[in-house]
């Protein structure tokens, strides 16, 4: 074998990068993220599937439209929908160089991404407390397996902004900062795309 | 959203206000309706699911230019290209389980047909 076929393993690539964000736009970072999106995309695309073939089948137990809140679902999707315009306006902020208003806006961001995931735990725990659960039918667990990885992507999404949150606050918007920030932009509102298939073809197509 | 020249061609976008406000207000209003069609009875009960779902894909679309500043740009399409691949493969993966679950669903359930029945049909 050959040196020169791993030269950059004696590299201080990572280093090179941190410092001189310049070298890199960051575009490869977001192009392999996307890919990794997309992937995801196919994991709920046979969630969604799933659901399809079993919504039907109630095994006796109740259907979409006896456990169904429409209100509830509609703030729910209110408080997603908000969320991702607001998390626009931190990346507005972070195109203009303006610390604070990113902090200020992924804050407002944050509030609402927890209001989203309380509802939706509540909305769960009403469902098994009624006896309810993933285990009473299939449609049931295509159900709470299809809505519960949505709601499981916005827990690690607030998880993410926390964190992202703190290291804007300590290091400032620089190139490393921006990067992982365009990434948890991507992946907030990809989150909100997939929410609009969830509110249309499990719930509101559930009580017709 | 072609009037955002003066904007960088960069990753992320969002250097204007504008796509992000159309997107907001396009996905407020796709959303009512998608509610109102249901809860509402405004809509013949036969048109509902059309209505809805149609609905969605536009504010698929919507978010998707909007949000996520996927379009025709430069140095967009790169990232387009796989969006639209991964579409494609989704429509095989959910329509083509739908069908073929729906066959087996028609075509292969036992019913109430007991063996013997079932051996006297052979």
């Amino acid at each position: 074998m050959n040196a020169p076929l791993y030269p950059s393993a004696f590299e201080p690539v990572e280093e090179i990068d941190l410092e001189h964000d310049s070298h890199d736009d960051g575009s490869t970072t977001t192009l392999g993220f996307w890919l990794y999106l997309m992937s995801d995309c196919l994991i709920f695309a046979s969630l969604f599937a799933t659901f399809g073939v079993l919504e039907h089948n109630y095994a006796g137990g109740p259907t979409g439209r006896e456990i169904f809140d429409l209100p509830y679902v509609a703030v729910e999707t209110l408080l997603l929908l908000v969320s991702s315009f607001t998390f626009g306006v931190a990346a507005y902020g972070m195109h203009h160089n303006r610390k604070n208003m990113v902090l200020g806006w992924l804050a407002v961001t944050f509030v609402l991404g927890l209001g989203f995931v309380g509802m939706e735990v509540r909305e769960f725990a009403h469902l098994i407390a009624d006896g309810t659960g993933p285990d009473r039918s299939a449609f049931l667990s295509s159900y709470f397996t299809l809505v519960g990885t949505h709601g499981l992507h916005v827990s690690a999404g607030l998880l993410w902004l926390a964190v992202m949150m703190h290291q804007t606050w300590h290091f400032g918007l620089d190139g490393t900062v921006r990067r992982r920030l365009t990434c948890l932009s991507m992946f907030w509102h990809f989150l909100d795309l997939v929410w609009v298939c969830v509110f249309t073809f499990v719930y509101l197509r559930g009580v017709l | 959203m072609s009037a955002e020249a003066h904007t960088h061609m960069a990753d992320d976008g969002h250097g204007s206000m504008k796509p992000l406000i159309v997107g907001f207000v396009l996905s407020l209003i796709l959303t009512a309706i998608s509610f109102a069609a249901v809860m509402g009875g405004y809509v013949p009960k036969d048109d509902i699911l059309t209505v809805i779902s149609v609905s969605a894909e536009i504010q698929l679309i919507v978010q998707v230019m909007c949000f996520l500043n996927i379009g025709a740009k430069p140095g967009q399409r790169r990232n387009t290209v796989i969006l639209l691949l991964t579409g494609f493969i989704i429509s095989i993966v959910v329509a083509g389980s739908l069908w073929v679950m729906h066959n087996a669903n028609v075509n292969m359930m036992p019913g109430q047909m007991t063996i013997e029945q079932a051996k006297m049909n052979d």
